[in-house]
């Protein structure tokens, strides 16, 4: 097979935004209302060219590795996360602590676990990193590679909370080639 | 008579959830006990009676599959029922869990009502 046709296939197979935004909201709504009892609303949503990346916050990051790859940032204020620590554990969390960051980790995992899910229904079968967490703020990231990301944003309980991907193809290293994680952290 | 319980998850958070969910329910729980992989969780079981497993699929070390089929293969802990809670969307390897001696499987995300109905009757 060229690498020409085999570039063209993945080009076909590539989700619109319209699904990837489906995806991602139809996974936060449910990790949310089914382990949370809590709403998440989505807010908007576009794409963002590589770059700077996020500042501040608690951050949970997970690579997604098969013929596609990419990576997904989740990220909300302390408070929240707080909030969704307190609930998931029933127990009271005022300050961001490592219980609260492995909250954080799980809803990363779980959420996109989900996303997974509906990913290789297209895409094929991938496999998920272990999610890393990043709390702090006046630090800097920086998301590597060209390419672009989607970044959805919902409201929890009065709070943003924000899903970000970034997807390319990686059979025989056809187009970007590219590798995870596409975010770098830089305290 | 109380029963221990041994939960295998490379999650903290998850192991700690389900601790919660555990002590809701009204059996009679007693020890809960917890391992990192599978790995982790046959050399606790060398040491440890317990009465169900509360277990992942996707583990690093060792998986929940190859756990299973372990816990299965030994006299002393064959007859233990587990269920497999996981995240994983391929079918297969859910199946194959079952093949392998699974009680049952819970997806993530989960209700405390989901866990509870699919321990009703198994302990």
């Amino acid at each position: 097979m060229s690498v020409e046709t085999l570039a063209a296939e993945h080009v076909s197979a590539a989700p619109t935004k319209e699904e990837i935004v489906a995806w991602v909201t139809n996974s936060t709504n449910e990790v949310f209302a089914t382990m949370l009892g809590m709403e998440a609303t989505a807010v908007d949503h576009f794409v963002e060219e590589p770059g700077k990346g996020l500042s501040m916050g608690v951050i949970g990051i997970i690579g997604l590795v098969g013929d596609w790859t990419g990576t997904a940032v989740v990220n909300c204020s302390s408070p929240l996360a707080c909030q969704i620590a307190s609930t998931l554990f029933m127990s009271e969390y005022a300050s961001v602590t490592d219980e609260v960051l492995d909250a954080i980790a799980e809803m990363t995992n779980m959420i996109i676990g989900n996303l997974k899910n509906h990913l290789e229904a297209r895409l094929g079968q991938m496999g998920l990193s272990i999610p890393a967490v990043v709390f702090g703020r006046n630090f800097a990231t920086r998301r590597s590679g060209k390419e672009s990301w989607y970044v959805m944003n919902f409201s929890v309980n009065g709070e943003k909370f924000e899903v970000q991907l970034c997807l390319a193809p990686n059979q025989n290293g056809v187009l970007t080639g590219s590798g995870v994680p596409r975010i770098m952290s830089i305290a | 008579m109380a029963m221990d319980v041994l939960i295998v998850d490379d999650s903290a958070a998850i192991r700690k959830i389900l601790q919660r969910v555990l002590r809701q329910t009204e059996m009679p729980i007693g020890n809960i006990h917890e391992a990192g992989d599978g790995v982790e969780a046959l050399a606790m079981l060398a040491t440890n009676k317990v009465g169900l497993v509360l277990s992942d699929i996707n583990m690093p070390n060792m998986d929940g599959l190859e756990f299973l089929s372990k816990l299965k293969a030994d006299a002393a802990n064959k007859d233990v029922p587990v269920i497999m809670i996981t995240t994983e969307g391929n079918q297969n390897k859910v199946m194959e869990a079952v093949n392998l001696g699974a009680s049952g499987y819970v997806r993530k995300p989960f209700t405390t009502e989901q866990i509870k109905e699919k321990l009703t009757g198994l302990v």
